[in-house]
Order: structure tokens, then C-alpha cells, then sequence
């Protein structure tokens, strides 16, 4: 191994965790007077990370550990950009509820740190460590409001069933290790290409059972609404799209890596993830009444669009990076709206509270009318490329039925914000709500803006980067 | 049979013994002393297989630290057990049935691994020159210097996740604050007031 490398590759890790610690120094002795501070540095080193990231070479370190691919490095920066945004919203949210926290900002960094092991995860330890130190962030997170009840419900939820997760994905890969013999992927690619059996499958049902909890694919999906509806609202907005990104990221990774050559084994169980993902999500979110929860049953549907995406194969890859960018900015938009509406100091949480928004705040009304018609996947906006390049690249990999199946299903999910739709802007106000929030109503303006008309300007730079990205994975 | 063999069937027998005895006794701190003697011979089925460092580490982590705990939360948490175990009978065929699906499996998978797996047929060899600790540590400072370095972030992130999630400062305690009372001046506390005789003093 040679370690100036190793440690070249892993410059945007290194760069996170140091920072982590330094800051976490400096927040112990600023108390939580000092969050605003700590938020900032946090807000330094992700885009210091993020500059690393994108101009880092590629390679392979620490002994096939660190695999640093475009794959990854376009993961990677869209997660740091991500979690960027999340450490905003987050100090706007608990400085309003009063309850400044320097801890939030360092466990958002650590959390990224986690989500970057992920994705550039070379075998099955760094799988697990990333893995675990991204949830282990999340579920602390999640319960991060520990005075109310509902938060503390959703972090200890979020928690028990990660557990099992990690059980179920950990029993997966020590099968998978003691058929194989190896830990790494490329070497238990060609120990099972050279001996296929029941035994591996076996390991790797499991590994794909417990990755499926983490991205809530059906039927693995039973903690997001739960999760979603209590967890506060920057950490929802968080764990909708980054973690699930790096998650799938990691799943592809480990199928067209560690099982190259061996698709049959597992194109099914995905396929079948994929489809019953999407069906539980828009049919399930017909039934919602809470705003938060609908959008969780949304994130199951997509987390079965993406599954199809991983399901093509290579041919895949990029669709499912410029899938997971555009889903991220949607997600991010409309938790955001949601923060940015409150009635007498409470949140608008219930969908029928949302009744005559048009009449109260009109520039909200259009960003969440536009981010709604783009998760639905009406064509101009993003939600529908984003659908395009998964379709396409399914029936790329001859999905035809499945990719048709992924359409029935989308048009079943567009009931849902056809009715908020509707709320929206023809039904009366109850009362007038309270002023906005500046840093929520600015991050959802700006999603929407992306929606339309800044795909274009987005796809045509990254849809180069994407397809140039996925060229060389998974081998 | 050799020595070896008695030796392997004696505590592997006290393992699954005492593992079933965890789950079946009736008083919880019971439960905890079946956990710790079977991990004192899970211990002895690592001296067998010549990893004695890791033996050493089972009984110091597990039966040192993660037991103990055990009996401290069962003797101070007021869990009523009885009450807890009060479905019992109603779940047992459903859990009894699924306890012995993924029993069979185990078993079948874990003699799958041992006659297919890739390390089958080869025993695990060490050598007497080198220690056990000194292999794995030259494995985990090198080889795997980078996860060990993950892993403790982990643990980073368990340490914070506590402090945050339980800590609390209690405003309504007064505390000593030595740094105020040093630089404490006299004018800051004595103040001479002029005193007409017959009236009081107003602040």
C-alpha cells in the first residue's frame, strides 16, 4: 500500500473528519452560544471538502478500501452540497424554536463523513463502517428535539429498526466473506464468477435486505413515515436525500462490483424492491392527511424508480446520478416550504391546513405548485427528466414491462399533489399565517427555480459529467 | 477423543447451555450470570483455536464492561419481568416456529460455509513467534489503518449522540463560579452611602 496516495484519495475525508474534531474542540468551550460559528465552520469545511472531491485524482486506496471513481466523486459533491444546505436550515430552525445546539452542525459533518466512506466504500468493512457511522449520525439526529415526544419516538424507532438493519446486512456480509474468502469486492466478484452457489445469493439477499432498510424500499419502508413525520424538519429534509443517495450509490457499487458478471442473482430481488417500492409509495400516499408523512410515501415510490435504475445495470449510473441531484433539490424544496409555513407558531403540518395558500402567500404557492408538478413528473421540470433517464435506461436494459409498471404507478402518485394542488389555490384560508422564515422561503424559491428553469442549465452541464462519471464502473 | 476435542465439545455444550438458560431464567439478574459464563467459555473456545489475545479481550470488553452494565440497568431499572413475559404462551408456536427456521438455517448455511466456503479445509494457522497481539495490531495499524480510523469516528459519534440526547444543564442550580469571584473588585460589591439619621437608605 502506498500511503502518500492513500492519503492523497482521501483528502475530502480527511478534511471532514479533521475539521469535525477541531470544531467539536471549539464548540465545547463556546458552549451553544457559539452554534452560529460552528455552523459556519461546518459550512467551510463542506465546501472545502467539496473543492477536494472535485478536483481529486482517481484511484484505489488503503488496500482496495477507498475506491475514488466518478461515481463517487459526483456523489460526493452533491453530498457536501447537500449537507451545506441542511446546516442552514437548521440553525434558522433552532434558533426560532430556541434551542441552539452547537452539536447539530458537527453531526450533520460527521454524518457526510459517513456517507462519503459509503460511497466510495472498495469492500465490505468500509460498507459497514460508513454505513454505521452515517446512521449512527442520523438516529442521534432524528431524536435531536429530546422534549418532544414525537422526536424522541423517531429517533428511537429510526434506531431499533437500523439495528435490525445492520444485523440482517452484517449476517449478509460475513456469509458473503466466508464463501468468498475475500472482503473485497473485486475479489468476490471473481471468486463467484468462478464458483457460483445457493450459499452466496444467500449472503447477499441479506446485504441487499439490510441496504433496502437504509434507502426505504418496500417492503423495508415501514420506519420512514414514522421517522419523517416526528424527526425535526432540517433532519428530514437531510435523510430524504443524501443518505439515501449514498446508500444507493453503495448498493450499485456492491452489485456491479461484487457480483459483476453474476446479474441474474440479483436483478430479480432488485426488480422486485423496485416495483413493489413504487406501487406501496403511491398507494400508500393516497391515505396521508399529514404533509411530512406524504412526502415519506413519495420518497418510497422514488426509491423505487431509482431501484430500476440500478436494476439496468450499467447502462444506469448515470441515469441514477442525475436521478438522485434532481430528487435531492425537490426534497430539499418542499421540506423547506414546509418550514417556511406556520400558523400561530405552530407548524403547518395536516395537508387540509394548506387550504387557500394561494391567497396567503403567493410566491410559496408557486414554489411548492412548481417542486409538487416536478416530483410528480409533469415534462418541463425536473421530476420529469429525472424519470426519463431512469425509463430510459431501463428499457436501455430491456425492463419494457417494468419501466411501463414505474409509469402506471407515477400517475398514481400524481393524485396526491394534484390535490394539494387543488387545496392550494381553490379552496379558502382558515387564518392567515405567520411571516416566513428568510433562509426556508429562499432555500425553496431556489429549488423551484431549479425545477424550471434551472435543469436546463443543469442538465446541460452535468448530463456530460454524469454519462463521463458512469463510464468504468463497476469493473 | 483428545484432549482438544473433550475440551471443545465441554464448552461449547456450556455455551449453548447457558445461552438458552439467559432467555429461559426466571430472575433477570440470573439471566445476566448465564450471559457472562457463556461468555467465559466462548472465551475458552478462542483459547482453543490459539487466538488467546481475543479471549482476553471477550472477558475484559464483554463480561468486564458490557455485562456488568447488564446487572447495574436490570438491579436499578424497576422492569417488571413477569409482567413483560406475559405473552409468552400466546406467541410461543409463532416464535418457536420462526426460532427454529432460522436455527435450521444457521445451522445449514454455517456447514455450507465450512465444506464450500473459500477457507474450507484450512485451519487457521499461527505461529508461536509471533504474538497474537502483534499480528493484529501490525493488521490494524497498517492494512486496515483506514477503517480502525472510521471506526472510531463511530465511536466518536455514540459519544456525542449521548452526550446530547441525556445531558442536561440545570439552570436552576447556583454554581460556584471562581473565575467571577477572583475578579470580583471592592467597588463592584461596597458602595458608602450617605445616611441622613431618621430615613432609611435607597438603592
Amino acid at each position: 500500500m502506498d500511503l502518500n496516495l492513500s492519503l492523497q484519495l482521501s483528502i475530502p475525508e480527511l478534511i471532514l473528519g479533521i475539521s469535525a474534531v477541531l470544531i467539536l474542540v471549539f464548540g465545547a468551550f463556546r458552549g451553544d452560544k457559539g452554534m452560529t460559528s460552528v455552523s459556519a465552520l461546518c459550512g467551510v469545511a463542506l465546501i472545502a471538502a467539496a473543492f477536494a472531491a472535485a478536483f481529486s485524482a482517481f484511484g484505489k486506496g488503503y488496500n482496495g478500501s477507498l475506491v475514488v471513481d466518478g461515481v463517487a466523486v459526483f456523489a460526493k459533491v452533491a453530498i457536501y452540497i447537500a449537507g451545506l444546505f441542511i446546516i442552514v436550515l437548521g440553525q434558522g430552525y433552532f434558533d426560532r424554536l430556541n434551542n441552539r445546539r452547537f452539536e447539530f452542525p458537527i453531526l450533520i459533518l460527521l454524518a457526510t463523513l459517513g456517507m462519503s466512506v459509503m460511497v466510495s466504500a472498495g469492500d465490505l468493512i468500509a460498507l459497514y463502517v460508513g454505513l454505521e457511522l452515517q446512521s449512527l449520525a442520523l438516529y442521534v439526529l432524528a431524536a435531536f428535539r429530546r422534549d418532544d415526544a414525537r422526536s424522541s419516538e423517531a429517533g428511537l424507532k429510526y434506531f431499533v429498526l437500523g439495528a435490525l438493519s445492520s444485523g440482517l446486512l452484517l449476517y449478509g456480509a460475513s456469509l458473503i466473506y466466508g464463501f468468498s474468502g475475500s472482503m473485497n469486492f473485486v475479489e468476490i466478484a471473481r471468486y463467484t464468477v468462478a464458483n457460483p452457489g445457493v450459499g452466496l445469493i444467500f449472503g447477499l439477499v441479506f446485504l441487499i435486505s439490510g441496504l433496502a432498510f437504509k434507502v426505504s424500499a418496500a417492503p423495508f419502508h415501514m420506519w420512514t413515515p414514522d421517522v419523517y413525520e416526528g424527526a425535526p424538519t432540517p433532519v428530514v429534509a437531510f435523510a430524504a436525500g443524501a443518505p439515501k443517495f449514498a446508500a444507493m450509490v453503495l448498493l450499485a457499487r456492491v452489485l456491479q462490483t461484487g457480483f459483476e458478471g453474476s446479474e441474474h442473482s440479483w436483478q430479480q430481488v432488485i426488480l422486485a424492491l423496485s416495483v413493489l417500492s413504487f406501487l406501496v409509495g403511491g398507494l400508500g400516499g393516497l391515505m396521508q392527511k399529514d404533509f411530512k408523512r406524504l412526502l415519506a410515501y413519495s420518497s418510497i415510490a422514488n426509491m423505487g424508480y431509482a431501484l430500476l435504475a440500478i436494476a439496468a445495470g450499467q447502462s444506469g449510473v448515470a441515469a441514477l446520478l442525475l436521478f438522485f441531484v434532481m430528487y435531492m433539490i425537490d426534497t430539499l424544496g418542499l421540506f423547506s416550504a414546509q418550514m417556511a409555513l406556520k400558523r400561530n407558531g405552530e407548524p403547518v403540518s395536516r395537508i387540509d391546513q394548506l387550504a387557500g395558500l394561494a391567497k396567503l402567500n403567493m410566491p410559496l404557492t408557486i414554489a411548492i405548485t412548481v417542486l409538487a408538478l416536478s416530483v410528480l413528473g409533469m415534462p418541463p421540470l425536473s421530476g420529469f427528466w429525472s424519470k426519463y433517464f431512469v425509463f430510459g435506461a431501463a428499457i436501455q436494459g430491456g425492463l419494457w414491462g417494468f419501466a411501463a409498471a414505474g409509469l402506471v404507478a407515477s400517475v398514481i402518485a400524481a393524485f396526491y399533489y394534484l390535490r394539494i394542488l387543488k387545496l392550494m389555490w381553490f379552496d379558502a384560508p382558515p387564518s392567515d399565517l405567520d411571516a416566513a422564515p428568510a433562509e426556508a422561503k429562499w432555500i425553496s424559491y431556489a429549488s423551484a427555480a431549479f425545477a424550471f428553469p434551472g435543469v436546463a442549465i443543469f442538465l446541460w452541464l452535468a448530463y456530460d459529467v454524469a454519462q463521463r462519471a458512469a463510464i468504468g464502473f463497476g469493473s | 477423543m483428545s484432549l482438544m476435542a473433550i475440551a471443545f465439545y465441554l464448552m461449547a455444550a456450556c455455551t449453548c447451555v447457558s445461552g438458552l438458560l439467559v432467555v429461559t431464567a426466571r430472575n433477570p439478574v440470573h439471566s445476566v450470570l448465564f450471559l457472562i459464563l457463556s461468555f467465559f467459555s466462548a472465551a475458552g473456545l478462542f483459547v482453543l483455536l490459539g487466538a488467546e489475545f481475543l479471549a482476553m479481550l471477550l472477558i475484559v470488553v464483554y463480561v468486564g464492561a458490557v455485562a456488568v452494565l447488564f446487572l447495574f440497568v436490570v438491579m436499578m431499572l424497576d422492569v417488571d419481568f413477569n409482567k413483560l413475559r406475559k405473552g409468552f404462551a400466546t406467541y410461543l408456536p409463532l416464535g418457536g416456529a420462526l426460532a427454529i427456521v432460522i436455527l435450521l438455517e444457521l445451522i445449514f448455511v454455517n456447514i455450507a460455509v465450512a465444506n464450500k466456503g473459500a477457507a474450507a479445509g484450512n485451519l487457521p494457522h499461527y505461529s508461536a513467534a509471533k504474538s497474537n497481539i502483534r499480528m493484529i495490531g501490525e493488521q490494524l495499524y497498517t492494512t486496515y489503518a483506514y477503517l480502525f480510523e472510521m471506526a472510531g469516528f463511530v465511536l466518536l459519534v455514540a459519544m456525542i449522540g449521548a452526550i446530547v440526547l441525556t445531558l442536561r444543564h440545570r439552570t436552576y442550580v447556583k454554581r460556584q463560579d471562581i473565575h467571577a469571584q477572583v475578579t470580583r473588585r471592592r467597588k463592584d460589591a461596597v458602595a458608602v452611602v450617605p445616611a441622613k439619621s431618621g430615613e432609611g437608605i435607597q438603592e
